[in-house]
């Protein structure tokens, strides 16, 4: 199971960065969040992938009879995606704010933060 | 104990729960954030006094064993860490008083400050890699808010590229912790001291030193990932900029120190390698950056570069005397770098602009902030006696043992761009004459405000100038918390119980 796992993993990372690469934000936010997915997708698969085997022990039982589901990952994955839609939650509406404020999404345009200074002019 | 190790955080949070409905009166509001902060100092003291009486300190929550249950651990470096945000935090908070406008306040500026300051605390206390990571979101999260608050065009525009670029490193940072606990099966850092020693495939953990560089550096801003912080932090109020320059930096700094010393063995040594090369570039290129600006609090924002790389130096070179210096580097950067931007805002509050070329007199309208600025700026381009001499001469003497001339020469230069750049400040804002005879005197702003601007800045400054006159007591803590560092038996008997004997002549 791992392999094609993996495999997933990868292309969600390759095309995560394709659209980060873009200028506009939006794109970037979208590939943020593949690769966010994908960060996740890994950790699952670092803590083992078994089939069916949840990790519970029968009553009266001290240790599970077989290997069972490490549930630690499904735990810090949980947490990982509550933390990280908060993030991207928060990111989108920031985004929508730039837009609404300053009027565009492309990210070379803005120049608020770190002007470019006029050609031929020195600074002081 | 535990509750105590619990404070640091649970102070800030109740905090920002109190004066979260108080937002819409300015005064009850700041008054409980400064009443807030005086009890955080309080109890990182009390933490501080209980490692230094009793040594290191764990606490299991909920009583679950060590490498199961969430545990708090204070040692020496993590207890100074603290005091020194208690101190930031209650200046800043103090300073924010004046400098914050209503309109700021009602959106809850205090909530996200004091939110900030309970992800800091947690920071440092905790001892377990993924709650490491919650804090590291928390501060984020409130990071984003008090950078964005108010939506002037500008903050938002700095603000993107800080989401952008932070959100990067939170998923580099995701992914390496997965992956520690994937190689190892634990995530608890005493534990993982053990377990990695013990996983043998090199290549895997040489990947994983590797993310973690990268995941912490883009947060500490090391070299080539630090584009962030000079888009950014001008930006917002002055206020956000003092307590983001002088603590969240550092916590990334922090995290380096600590995982390269307790969580990977400190023989490896190529993560060590790597973070000299970045070290010294990242030193050269803040410097420049700040020899090249014309803009108060972008000359300051280069600056804070330059010196992570001195306290990344300080890890890097890895030895005892190395990491000593840079735990007092970081203790007296962050006094003096968040004491420079609070003048700045001052400055700006007197003279009107934060731009060079526009303003000027102040010496001769406030012969006291200038006094403040003095000790402040020339500390950090390490004049004796002031308190960056101190921390240098530890970091040269350090590079000069390991026969590491190269570090010595970039890290002399480094000092004397930094006294070009602040001298430059000295001379545009201070002593030449304002372009359009603007500045107000001190005594002119109204007399509250002249206290809550200046009573901060002169506690800062006094730190400064005790640290540099007497050095002696800081220099031996550090030296102590060095030993620590390198040989974390203390720390993992804190946590787990169990003696580890360290060989060898460290």
């Amino acid at each position: 199971m791992e392999g094609p796992l993996a495999l997933v993993v990868g292309i969600l990372i390759a095309t995560g960065v394709y659209l980060m690469l873009a200028r506009n934000l939006l794109h970037y936010l979208f590939g943020l969040i593949l690769i966010s997915n994908a960060a996740n997708l890994a950790i699952f698969v670092a803590g083992r992938v078994t089939r069916a085997a949840p990790p519970l022990i029968p009553q009266g039982m001290e240790v599970a009879p077989g290997p069972i589901a490490n549930p630690l990952p499904q735990a810090l994955i949980l947490t990982a995606i509550v933390i990280g839609f908060g993030l991207l939650a928060f990111a989108l509406a920031l985004i929508a704010q730039a837009y609404k404020v300053l009027g565009t999404l492309d990210v070379d345009t803005m120049r608020i933060a770190e002007p470019i200074p006029p050609k031929g002019e020195k600074s002081p | 104990m535990s509750w105590l190790l619990a404070l640091p955080f649970l102070i800030p949070i109740l905090t920002a729960l109190a004066t979260f409905p108080a937002r819409g009166r300015k005064l009850l509001c700041g008054f409980i954030s400064v009443a807030g902060c005086a009890l955080l100092l309080a109890a990182t003291i009390a933490i501080l006094v209980l490692v230094e009486t009793g040594g290191t300190r764990a606490a299991q929550m909920g009583d679950w064993a060590a490498p199961f249950g969430i545990t708090l651990v204070a040692d020496r470096l993590s207890a100074i860490m603290l005091l020194i945000s208690g101190i930031v935090g209650f200046c800043v908070s103090l300073f924010s008083l004046s400098d914050i406008r209503k309109y700021r306040v009602k959106l809850g500026f205090h909530s996200f400050f004091q939110l900030l300051l309970a992800g800091v605390c947690g920071s440092f206390i905790t001892g377990d890699l993924f709650n490491l990571y919650v804090w590291f979101e928390v501060m984020l999260i409130a990071s984003f808010a008090l950078l964005v608050i108010g939506g002037d065009r500008i903050q938002l525009d700095g603000g993107i590229k800080y989401v952008a670029l932070n959100l990067v490193s939170t998923l580099l940072m995701l992914t390496s912790i997965g992956m520690t606990y994937g190689l190892t099966g634990t995530l608890n850092m005493a534990q993982l001291h053990i377990s990695l020693a013990a996983v043998d495939n090199p290549s895997a953990v040489s990947a994983l030193a590797v993310l973690f560089i990268c995941a912490f550096g883009i947060k500490a801003a090391i070299f080539p990932l630090f584009f962030w912080l000079p888009a950014s932090y001008h930006a917002p109020p002055v206020t956000v900029t003092a307590v983001f320059a002088g603590l969240l930096t550092k916590v990334g700094v922090y995290a380096l120190i600590r995982t390269f010393t307790l969580i990977f063995p400190s023989e490896l040594q190529f993560p060590h390698s790597i973070l000299l090369g970045t070290a010294l570039l990242t030193m050269l290129t803040g410097v420049l950056g700040a020899a090249a600006h014309y803009e108060f609090r972008k000359i300051l924002a280069f600056h804070i570069i330059s010196q992570i790389g001195f306290l990344v130096l300080g890890l890097a070179l890895n030895s005892p005397l190395a990491l000593a210096g840079a735990v007092f580097y970081m203790i007296h950067n962050i006094v003096a770098k968040t004491n420079l931007f609070l003048i700045s805002g001052t400055a700006k509050r007197l003279t009107g602009s934060f731009e060079l070329s526009e303003i000027g007199g102040l010496y001769r309208a406030s012969p006291l902030l200038s006094f403040f600025f003095f000790i402040a700026a020339f500390s950090l381009a390490g004049f004796p006696p002031l308190s960056g001499f101190w921390a240098k001469l530890l970091l040269v003497k350090a590079s000069l043992d390991q026969a590491a001339y190269f570090v010595v020469a970039v890290a002399l230069i480094t000092g004397i761009l930094t006294l070009f750049s602040m001298s430059k400040i000295w001379a545009e804002a201070f002593l030449k004459d304002h372009p359009k005879d603007y500045c107000q005197r001190l005594q002119d702003i109204p007399r509250y405000e002249r206290y809550e601007r200046l009573l901060p800045v002169a506690f800062l400054a006094l730190i400064t100038l005790v640290l540099g006159l007497i050095p002696g007591p800081l220099i031996d803590y550090s030296l102590a918390a060095a030993r620590e560092l390198l040989k974390p038996g203390e720390y993992i008997e804190a946590v787990l119980g169990l003696k580890i004997q360290y060989v060898g002549n460290r």
